[in-house]
């Protein structure tokens, strides 16, 4: 028992759930779920002058930051960001001066421990202000790491963090972790899409032909997912190889290199119409879902953003929509 | 990061060197090493790595740095497009977004 009542505690090993969750979360079965109850945690065995860490109540980052405190005795400040995760709710505002603040006063810190001061990861940044929460609480606002797994060695440094455990990175591990949740952007369209075009290639110059739909079925699903695989998988993986800064640029690069690829695998079309029509089709697509990762990455800029989809966008559409009605006469020619 | 420097001359980051006491608080919390301090004031060292999330602007207890933060994501726009609102990554329970 502390002042402040009854505190549960946490390991800092992480058990099959919580693999098997972190798992599924990546592939966004039940990403909106995955919550803590906020309030405060122990780990190890933490006593009045132990270091306080802050988190939101997203599992995942929880369970990122009590495996980074193996070893330490401390206390874990969850605060309620409706299961989003640091950085996302920070900018949304959940992650907030507002929220810190209550959770310092309803949890009563300032009979748990001595000291005042708390630690926040640094990605916390744009929604708290640390002058306002030390005028409201006393509490002084120390930025931590980046990354949970440095916390060790900001404890070391003697809570400084260093150049490095400030700077936001996006290795090539991190890009493909981000990917089976845009995989699924595209929803029940996914299965809709594919299957109108099935419908629509049985038409011909002589009516309808359900011969047509079986022989065409695999080349059309192929193209369509090429497409779209190209967009959403192929270019977040070789980010930063591909020409041009644009993230629409990159994803027409990609999706145009692998309609050559399909045309060479003979999957594309019968005749030159065809074929234009399929690189309009796979180009735009693979251009919009590589718009789209500009929401996962590190580095895009709302002001950017604006500027690439103000030309981006209406090209997208111009070449989807080009591309369908070419590929639709070419049914008829 | 040069693989990683996104488009140029587009950020709305603006910092009035008059008013920073060089507490070096932009310096920490900035997650692209945007600022340094010369002679104990901020200045911009690298403009074009912004990413415009606002942290720096939020704990300037000068008020010393503004920019337009919001999310840099082609979903959130198209939401904000949508709704006639402001971009927002928050399209509701169950959706895909962050």
């Amino acid at each position: 028992m502390t002042q402040v009542g009854a505190i549960p505690y946490v390991a800092t090993r992480w058990d099959f759930y919580d693999r098997w969750g972190a798992v599924k979360v990546r592939w966004s079965l039940g990403r909106f779920k995955y919550r803590v109850t906020p309030g405060i945690y122990a780990v190890g065995n933490p006593g009045r002058d132990s270091l306080v860490f802050v988190t939101g109540n997203y599992k995942l980052s929880f369970d990122h930051l009590r495996r980074a405190l193996k070893g330490i005795d401390g206390w874990i400040l969850v605060i309620e960001t409706k299961g989003i995760n640091v950085w996302c709710a920070a900018g949304k505002g959940t992650f907030g001066t507002k929220e810190v603040v209550r959770r310092i006063r309803i949890h009563h810190l300032d009979q748990l421990v001595d000291h005042r001061k708390i630690i926040l990861p640094q990605l916390s940044a744009p929604g708290v202000a640390a002058h306002d929460v030390k005028k409201m609480t006393g509490f002084t606002v120390i930025y931590g790491p980046v990354l949970a797994e440095d916390i060790r060695a900001f404890l070391n440094a003697g809570l400084k963090a260093t150049d490095d455990m400030r700077k936001i990175t996006f290795p090539f591990v991190e890009r493909l972790k981000l990917i089976p949740v845009d995989l699924f952007y595209g929803k029940y369209y996914l299965l809709i899409v594919p299957i109108v075009f099935l419908i629509l290639s049985g038409f011909n110059r002589s009516g309808y032909s359900l011969d047509l739909v079986f022989d065409n079925a695999g080349k059309t699903t192929v193209n369509l997912f090429s497409g779209y695989l190209a967009g959403c998988v192929l270019t977040p993986a070789i980010l930063p190889w591909i020409p041009f800064r644009r993230f629409s640029a990159k994803g027409l690069v990609t999706g145009w290199l692998v309609a050559i690829l399909l045309l060479f695998a003979g999957t594309l079309g019968l005749t030159l119409i065809e074929n234009i029509s399929w690189f309009l089709m796979i180009g735009g697509l693979s251009s919009f879902m590589a718009m789209n990762f500009t929401g996962s990455s590190t580095f895009t800029s709302l002001s950017g953003v604006q500027k690439e989809m103000k030309t981006a966008l209406p090209l997208q559409i111009v070449m989807a929509a080009l591309g369908i009605i070419g590929w639709i006469i070419s049914r008829f020619l | 990061m040069n693989g990683f420097v996104y488009l140029t001359d587009v950020v709305t980051l603006e910092l009035d060197a008059a008013k920073c006491n060089g507490c070096r608080m932009c310096v920490v919390v900035c997650p692209h090493n945007v600022f340094g301090i010369e002679a104990k004031k901020a200045v911009i060292l690298h403009r074009d790595f912004c990413m415009e999330c606002g942290a720096c602007a939020k704990n300037c207890s000068e008020g010393a740095i503004t920019v337009k933060s919001g999310v840099g994501c082609a979903a959130g726009i198209i939401n904000g497009l949508l709704r006639g609102t402001e971009p927002t990554c928050d399209c509701g329970e169950g959706s895909n977004c962050c």
